[in-house]
């Protein structure tokens, strides 16, 4: 199912490598890129790359915060539950998100654009509350400012 | 203001330039060390320095290195952690965002005192910026001709990749972080042997945190009776970034002396606490630290005063709670993190750890009973038998905080809910 100029490209790049086991991540992080998820098709096809079997690729895969093993929305919002968005009540924040968008945790919304997720303290407590969208992270959050940021991905 | 050398090229909203780092005298340690020094003699210099490993650890920096033998195989490993997962902990991350680098030829001296010829920085995928900022200015540097081959005409070369994580507070750990490179389920290994002995693909490995790498141009370039200056205490070296968050009015990220008290960090850097709100107690190196009792709130920070204090400084990051904060409730949360994130591996941690938060949920919601006390006690002392440092991390909160706050602990009991204004308690 990978398109057979992706395929070459990330062959290329594991080979280029002097341990292509240092690219497992990397490799997976291409292929979330492209098609949203680590599905069991692309499971295979990555133990292929790797010539590893499918479980030592689900064994990595199924450890991570960060590699989806199902499907998820174009947005993908990780919200800080850290002890410090603690104190920052990062609770108002799920809160207006799971009302906004009537989603709770690990649920994707109906038009396939957004599925919430918790995650641990990411590093931003002086910017806290904080949560990260696809990788990018949006700090000092306010019911206000999370509209701004929702209304503002395409 | 005082003395700044990590963040001497700090600009709000900007990262400094190969250029402005150069002109700051960026880059002649470097030159200084390969032209100059011998590999023993760095490592001797940064030993003096007392360069003590920022991560949490503060393992000295020089004596690391020279547990790397002199006849160890080759090719040798420099990791530079940036991993940075301890809550409460941002520095690194703003140190790469303000002057990315000191930690690039912070590397490349550490590789050349023990002649490790690939560097690798280990970066978590939340600080995905910061990857791209260090990938960028890597490539910057090799332009330049401080990295590749034979770097500014010495024998010695040197190549660093950039590792994204996918996210797990275990590969913070030195011996995880070596599985989780070489594409293995990120599970610590108990020593020995050592890593750098036996770490990635079983050949010499060095990992140091992003901080200290950053400190090694410095000594290099100003000496080690510089840095040791640079310190309040005597038992401290250099600067620290300490970072401080929680219930304070400008939380944020600032380079002070080494042992600078604690009660002047909060105070006079982070501007104290917001009005109406007093200081209850602090955590003062991440999660992973104890609760400091009032009476240490002037302590000088540094790692062996919080040591001989019975704590410990573990990433200077403090986090401050407030008398209107329940501390039941924050130690809930942080359990609950520790239970999640641990790798399962040993049995303490995956079984002990979950039983706390167990036991703290009853309590927190009304459910405590006083026999919950003593069990709390004997399993935060119980997981300590641990194959790694993540379970004896996640006892030093709760078991300071039935140390310095039973009675906060007691009231919840005898009421039978939490006596602060409640707050959120999904996890």
């Amino acid at each position: 199912m990978i398109e057979e100029d992706f395929r070459h490209f990330l062959e290329n790049r594991i080979s280029a490598s002097d341990h292509p086991r240092e690219q497992i991540v990397d490799t997976i992080f291409s292929l979330q890129d492209r098609y949203g998820y680590l599905s069991d098709e692309l499971l295979a096809e990555v133990s292929m790359l790797f010539e590893m079997s499918h479980l030592e690729i689900e064994e990595i895969a199924t450890f991570y915060e960060f590699i989806y093993r199902k499907p998820v929305g174009k947005y993908v919002i990780h919200v800080c539950d850290g002890v410090v968005c603690w104190m920052n009540e990062y609770g108002s924040v799920l809160d207006h998100i799971r009302r906004k968008l009537n989603i709770d945790y690990g649920q994707t919304s109906h038009d396939g654009r957004f599925t919430l997720l918790p995650t641990c303290c990411i590093g931003y407590c002086d910017r806290s509350p904080a949560m990260m969208i696809n990788r990018r992270v949006y700090g000092r959050l306010s019911p206000e400012k999370i509209d701004d940021i929702l209304k503002n991905l395409d | 203001m005082t003395m700044q050398v990590l963040f001497k090229n700090r600009h709000p909203e900007r990262i400094a330039t190969l250029e402005e780092y150069c002109k700051s005298g960026g880059y002649e340690a470097l030159e200084k060390a390969l032209k100059k020094y011998s590999g023993s003699e760095i490592r001797s210099i940064a030993l003096d320095a007392l360069l003590l490993g920022r991560g949490g650890a503060g393992f000295p920096a020089g004596k690391k290195w020279m547990t790397v033998a002199d006849n160890a195989p080759f090719p040798r490993f420099i990791v530079c952690n940036a991993d940075e997962m301890e809550p409460g902990t941002f520095k690194d991350r703003v140190l790469i965002h303000a002057d990315p680098h000191q930690i690039i030829e912070g590397m490349i001296i550490a590789g050349y005192s023990v002649f490790a010829e690939r560097g690798i920085i280990f970066i978590r995928s939340s600080y995905e910026n910061a990857a791209r900022i260090l990938e960028r200015e890597v490539s910057n540097a090799r332009q330049a001709g401080f990295l590749g081959k034979n770097i500014l005409g010495s024998s010695f070369s040197m190549e660093i990749t950039i590792h994204r994580s996918a996210g797990r507070y275990i590969c913070g750990e030195n011996t995880a972080q070596i599985n989780a490179i070489q594409g293995k389920r990120a599970n610590p290994i108990q020593p020995p042997p050592y890593a750098t002995e036996k770490g990635l693909w079983n050949l010499p490995t060095v990992t140091h945190n992003v901080e200290t790498l950053a400190c090694v141009p410095h000594i290099i370039r100003n000496g080690h009776d510089w840095f040791k200056s640079l310190s309040r205490t005597s038992t401290g070296a250099g600067t620290k970034l300490y970072c401080v968050s929680g219930r304070v009015k400008n939380p944020g990220c600032f380079e002070l002396p080494m042992g600078t008290r604690l009660s002047e960090i909060i105070e006079d850097h982070a501007g104290g606490l917001p009005p109406g709100y007093q200081y209850k107690t602090c955590l003062p190196g991440g999660a992973s630290t104890r609760f400091l009792p009032k009476d240490l709130y002037d302590i000088e920070m540094d790692f062996e005063s919080l040591k001989r204090a019975g704590h410990r400084l573990g990433t200077g990051s403090v986090i401050v709670f407030d008398q209107k904060t329940c501390l039941v409730g924050a130690t809930l949360n942080m359990i609950d993190f520790f239970a999640r994130e641990s790798c399962g591996w040993c049995t303490p941690c995956r079984e002990g750890i979950p039983f706390i938060r167990d036991i703290l949920f009853r309590i927190e919601n009304g459910e405590g009973k006083e026999e919950h006390i003593s069990w709390l006690q004997r399993m935060s002392k119980f997981i300590s038998n641990s194959y790694c440092a993540l379970a004896p991390g996640a006892a030093a909160p709760v078991e300071s905080l039935l140390t310095y706050f039973e009675d906060e602990v007691r009231e919840h009991i005898s009421q039978r809910k939490c006596p602060f204004i409640q707050k959120d308690m999904l996890s």
